[in-house]
């Protein structure tokens, strides 16, 4: 292997410099005063650290992040679940049957993967309201697994269908159910793929807006995606502040990238390599 | 009998999937295609009217406004044109950018800590991305303009996201910002597939880098990126909450993008505008159409 030229080192890392400088910025202004951030959060002529921003953000009058965060975990952990027994069982059928529909299902599947979630927001609002699930947490776990079914039905296939066939073939001579099959055997070994898409999805539905926008309009259902451009506003911007909330707001997807990273990135690439 | 129970066995695998998916998204995807042929009263569904709420988006300057364009005046030109530039500058830009990234990272140590780095954008909620965007543009606290400070072009810095001249650029550069991080992840695992001999082959045969990369290098990662523009594509038409939080498509619909516009014909107009919002819908899931026969023939290969 060929070693890099030193040159090439710098260039690599001022690119990864440059791309998380931003980040680092909304770091700084979120521990730092609104005085001292609204002329540059990387001046150190007067420099003051204070957490006064995340107490303001967890404890603010309309939108308090405490509660946001609350509602988020109890959100995103029940969607999860259903995304991965849903999506696991249907790529079971998807890989080990034959049956009339399996293109078709397929191709809708795939085409659900691509349609833009801005597109059906008017008759989806209608629907949610005329099963009088607007306001409710049922609601929004219900759409935003649907939503994320595609994805994850996909991923589990692609993995299901690299399992050597004998592994069900010896269940099937054991006169074992095809339930027990998927459930003792094919589930065990895919440990690492359950994994992934749990993974994916709990960070998804944690940082999705949209659905939650339109589905909860009651602020103590509000998730922490909904409290950023509240606590934000329109003319009056208190970086600190927002930096603040926004650090709340993405601190779990980031911790779970952070250790997840293996699962998180194989979600992304086998999906790549394999579609 | 035993035949018919082997029959049931998969449709009872896929019952919750077909469930989920009939109601809650192929229902509300059909129900938007019809609902866009009706004429509405506010949220009162009246007649059939054929096709006149497409030539009606057509007409009206908030989806469509070639006139500005064509004047070289400075936006809105209507969010369907602001959508098609989108898509003409960060298309390129994150295949480009993400292939020289995870090009230039093959080799460099610590290049786990670098992409990830750059990857960060992908993992933290898209409202976040935009907030720090909005942060970055910001005239006297925003990095950006620190930087033209610097470097003496003072007289340049502005809030970015606050004038109509610059707005929609601000932002497509924002989003380039935050996918480049998806193209090189997978641009990079694309290249981990190459074996070294190959390189090593082409270097003893006296080829240049700069051939090697658009002899060798190029054509291997081809399925990497039609991938990533297929992505690419469906993101670029799925931009919302970015939007969203940092200028709310404004400054007077300067940087309005067809997501916006629909939510904002259906829930903000009075009266709401649905005739209007579910043609434009349509539209972008005619597009989902196209854009999935693609994807099906990239997982058939």
């Amino acid at each position: 292997m060929k070693k890099p030229r030193f040159s090439a080192y710098i260039i690599a890392w001022l690119i990864g410099v440059i791309w998380i400088l931003p980040f680092m910025g909304l770091f700084a202004a979120s521990i730092r005063p609104y005085e001292e951030v609204v002329y540059g959060w990387w001046r150190l002529d007067k420099l003051s650290i204070t957490l006064k921003s995340y107490l303001e953000a967890l404890d603010h009058p309309t939108s308090p992040m405490s509660k946001a965060v609350f509602n988020s975990v109890i959100i995103s952990i029940p969607t999860t679940i259903l995304v991965v027994t849903a999506a696991s069982l249907a790529a079971y059928a998807l890989a080990m049957y034959k049956f009339g529909f399996k293109n078709l299902l397929l191709f809708v599947i795939i085409f659900i993967l691509a349609v833009p979630v801005t597109s059906i927001i008017p008759p989806l609002f209608f629907q949610m309201h005329r099963l009088r699930l607007i306001n409710t947490r049922a609601g929004l776990i219900l759409v935003n697994a649907t939503w994320g079914l595609p994805w994850s039905i996909l991923f589990f296939k692609n993995f299901f269908l690299s399992i050597p066939k004998n592994f069900v073939e010896s269940g099937r001579i054991d006169g074992a159910s095809d339930f027990a099959i998927y459930g003792l055997i094919i589930l065990p070994i895919a440990k690492s793929a359950l994994i992934s898409v749990a993974v994916l999805e709990f960070v998804w539905t944690w940082n999705s807006f949209l659905f939650p926008l339109i589905l909860l309009h009651n602020s103590d259902l509000w998730t922490v995606t909904q409290c950023i451009p509240v606590i934000k506003g329109v003319f009056h911007i208190d970086w600190s502040l927002v930096s603040a909330a926004a650090l709340i707001a993405m601190i779990f997807p980031l911790i779970i990238f952070i250790f997840l990273q293996k699962y998180y990135l194989k979600g992304i690439m086998v999906g790549a390599i394999k579609g | 009998m035993k035949k018919l129970r082997k029959g049931i066995i998969p449709l009872l695998f896929l019952l919750p999937a077909l469930v989920l998916l009939g109601s809650l998204a192929l229902y509300p995807v059909v129900e938007s295609v019809r609902m866009s042929f009706m004429e509405w009263d506010g949220f009162k569904e009246l007649r059939f009217v054929g096709i006149k709420n497409y030539i009606k988006i057509f007409k009206s300057k908030d989806f469509f406004n070639p006139k500005g364009i064509l004047n070289l005046s400075s936006p809105p030109y209507g969010a369907l044109i602001h959508s098609l530039i989108w898509l003409a500058i960060f298309l390129p830009l994150i295949t480009i950018l993400g292939l020289t990234f995870s090009v230039l990272l093959r080799n460099v140590k610590g290049k786990s800590v670098i992409k990830s780095f750059i990857f960060i954008g992908m993992v933290v909620p898209m409202i976040v991305c935009g907030v720090v965007i909005r942060f970055m543009y910001d005239e006297t606290a925003g990095i950006i303009n620190a930087f033209f400070r610097l470097i003496g072009l003072g007289n340049f810095a502005k809030t970015w996201t606050a004038y109509p001249d610059t707005a929609l650029l601000a932002l497509i550069l924002g989003s380039v910002w935050v996918w480049t991080g998806f193209s090189m992840i997978i641009y990079a695992a694309g290249l981990d597939l190459v074996s070294e001999e190959l390189y090593d082959a082409a270097e003893i045969d006296g080829a240049s880098p700069w051939k090697i990369f658009w002899r060798i290098t190029v054509p291997i990662l081809k399925p990497c990126t039609v991938f990533i523009i297929i992505m690419g594509l469906i993101a670029a038409l799925r931009i919302f909450d970015m939007v969203y939080v940092t200028t709310y498509g404004g400054p007077g619909s300067a940087s309005m993008v067809l997501g916006l516009l629909i939510y904002i014909k259906t829930f903000v107009s009075i009266p709401s505008d649905l005739g209007s919002a579910t043609a434009i819908s349509t539209f972008l899931l005619f597009i989902a159409l196209v854009t999935s026969i693609f994807l099906i023939r990239q997982v058939k290969e």
